[in-house]
């Protein structure tokens, strides 16, 4: 009898799939409907972001960063925020600390929420998605309450942030997070121990710790496979020194641990919301250097030299003086960083960014290699990528 | 810190007399400038020591200076979870020299050399699978090259009539504007023609 020759299917993933998470074009080869090799092509999403700092003063760079990953802008702005003041040398005001620990947690939240919730939904859970995003309505309220915007919110500046927050809202936040924890519980009775979740998800894309330190992981991803490793605790910034809170360590590494880290890190988050509002001090939530951080409208109002400063800060921008920095903070995904390269001038003579989603989509294929179709799916979701950040 | 920073500096610079050409120590962070083509040698040593064990490379990129004669720096950012430090290590290269390839070293490295490559067209020898990843399929040019303009060469728009997207030159509707905010007093360089008893040597 002949040889029959068998050829791989090759199947083309995206990039407009509901549950490739954005613009994911991903070329898959296939024996039957075991994949073979997965060749994720990024890019389609490329807005030459990099590119376009290099031309705008330190200021208006800050933007940028909102629109990188988009589900919890504020913890990018808060990297590039730090790198500009550790070359400015710029102390800022313990006020303004707290304020930017509370928001970047609210931004952790923001983005655990999105991912478990539409994790769940690529693999059949419905109801989740619909519940968490009224608890993300709340949160984009407060977000909105202090900036002005839901989500591209502009809000953390070198130096510290751009408005102080109303009265009222602390109280509100502590509100909100008292009950918060509720929600968690409600999710994780309908997913933790939920059979089909836990079919689709447990012992599904193994990394152990050689390999997840080898190819770059950080955040949730890389303690899922039992490295203790937050930057929060190890590098801290800001007050998160001050700050209680537990490190979430995972054991096997699978997607189902990578679930288990999202949930239980919120229930962490909460508690650092709660300790920043309780303990936030009075005083500026700007830096006091009008070189660098524009002076009130009030101020401006009766100051020439304010308003002399307010008009060199929004046209010329500051200049920043000549070096470099690598400086990360714990985004939500992993770690943030940003390489600052300044040449003196008030423009970024070169800023890199480091996406936490980048590497972990990278091992795209060592996750799926040797899994089912479907099992792309939950690999996609579980490692948490969001396009903005990968693209650029 | 910076002290314990200055000795892993030494350390390396002692252990390694060929392959660094000399470390420094800013803001905090260790910088380690190596030789181009003993790179993958010099990766190997910082992951694998006992005393530095960098076991990660959180970020690789490339760095254009157009004025120098080898105009790209690639830079290597490894974090050791052991220390808790981080190291920035760094090459130089020109448009044509590649340099040797770490992903046998980080496995990390394969996209974002795919990325350098892509961005400003830095070589990567021994590279597995060097394609560009952010731009187009088949863009012509290194957008992130000083001399590349912000605008770019070509824009895309869908054509009703041929029912596909097509390329073009890029059409300004307005002159591209960029805006020269340094002030006179401190954005020119050099000596004003004039002005030369400025100095006071006159």
């Amino acid at each position: 009898m002949a040889e029959t020759q068998i050829k791989n299917f090759t199947l083309n993933f995206g990039p407009q799939h509901p549950a490739a998470h954005g613009v994911l074009r991903l070329v898959l080869e296939m024996d039957g409907e075991v994949i073979e090799r997965a060749d994720p092509h990024i890019g389609l999403l490329h807005r030459g972001t990099e590119k376009l700092i290099e031309y705008k003063s330190y200021l208006q760079a800050v933007p940028y960063f909102d629109r990188l990953d988009y589900v919890a802008p504020q913890n990018q702005e808060h990297a590039f925020a730090l790198a500009v003041e550790k070359l400015l040398g710029l102390e800022v005001p313990p006020r303004a600390q707290y304020i930017r620990v509370l928001y970047a947690e609210i931004g952790r939240i923001l983005s655990h929420i999105l991912n478990v919730c539409s994790y769940a939904m690529d693999v059949g859970a419905m109801t989740p998605m619909l519940w968490g995003f009224e608890e993300r309505e709340r949160l984009m309220e407060f977000c909105e309450r202090v900036s002005g915007a839901r989500m591209h919110m502009n809000y953390f500046r070198p130096g510290g942030v751009a408005f102080d927050m109303p009265s009222g809202l602390a109280e509100d936040i502590h509100g909100w997070a008292d009950h918060f924890p509720s929600f968690v519980d409600d999710c994780e009775t309908l997913l933790t121990e939920n059979r089909i979740f836990k079919q689709r998800t447990v012992d599904i894309g193994v990394i152990t710790a050689d390999q997840a330190l080898d190819w770059g992981f950080s955040g949730p991803n890389l303690r899922a496979c039992g490295i203790a490793w937050d930057l929060r605790k190890a590098q801290p910034y800001d007050v998160y020194e001050k700050m209680e809170f537990g490190v979430v360590v995972g054991k096997h590494g699978d997607c189902y641990a990578r679930y288990l880290m999202r949930m239980a890190e919120m229930r962490e988050s909460v508690k650092i919301i709660k300790q920043c509002v309780d303990q936030m001090p009075g005083g500026p939530v700007k830096a006091d250097d009008r070189k660098i951080t524009p002076p009130s409208r009030a101020e401006m109002k009766d100051s020439m030299e304010a308003l002399i400063h307010h008009f060199k800060l929004f046209t010329e921008g500051y200049h920043v003086p000549a070096g470099e920095t690598y400086t990360a903070v714990e985004a939500p995904k992993g770690e943030f960083g940003v390489y600052l390269v300044s040449d003196g001038t008030n423009k970024p003579y070169r800023c890199k960014i480091r996406a936490p989603g980048f590497a972990h989509l990278q091992a795209l294929e060592l996750l799926s290699k040797g899994h089912m179709l479907a099992d792309v799916v939950a690999n996609i979701g579980s490692i948490d990528i969001v396009f903005g950040e990968i693209d650029r | 810190m910076d002290l314990a920073l200055k000795d892993l500096g030494d350390y390396v610079a002692e252990a390694l007399p060929q392959e660094v050409l000399g470390t420094e120590v800013e803001f905090d962070e260790l910088m380690v400038r190596a030789r181009r083509d003993l790179i993958v040698k010099v990766l190997t040593f910082l992951r694998d020591d006992v005393n530095c064990r960098f076991q990660q490379l959180m970020d690789l990129c490339g760095v254009d200076y157009p004025e120098r004669e080898k105009r790209f720096e690639v830079v290597y950012n490894l974090l050791s979870l052991t220390h808790n430090m981080r190291v920035r290590v760094k090459v130089e290269t020109d448009e044509e020299t590649p340099v040797p390839s770490v992903s046998g070293v980080f496995s990390a490295a394969t996209w974002w050399e795919r990325e350098a490559w892509d961005l400003f067209g830095i070589y990567f020898s021994d590279h597995p699978d060097l394609r560009r990843i952010m731009t187009d399929y088949g863009f012509d040019g290194h957008p992130l090259r000083k001399d590349f303009p912000l605008t770019g060469y070509v824009e895309v728009r869908y054509d009703d009539e041929q029912k596909r997207v097509v390329y073009e030159p890029v059409k300004l509707t307005q002159e591209f504007r960029t805006f020269d905010f340094l002030s006179p007093w401190e954005g020119v360089q050099g000596v004003l023609p004039g002005d030369e008893k400025a100095d006071g040597d006159a």
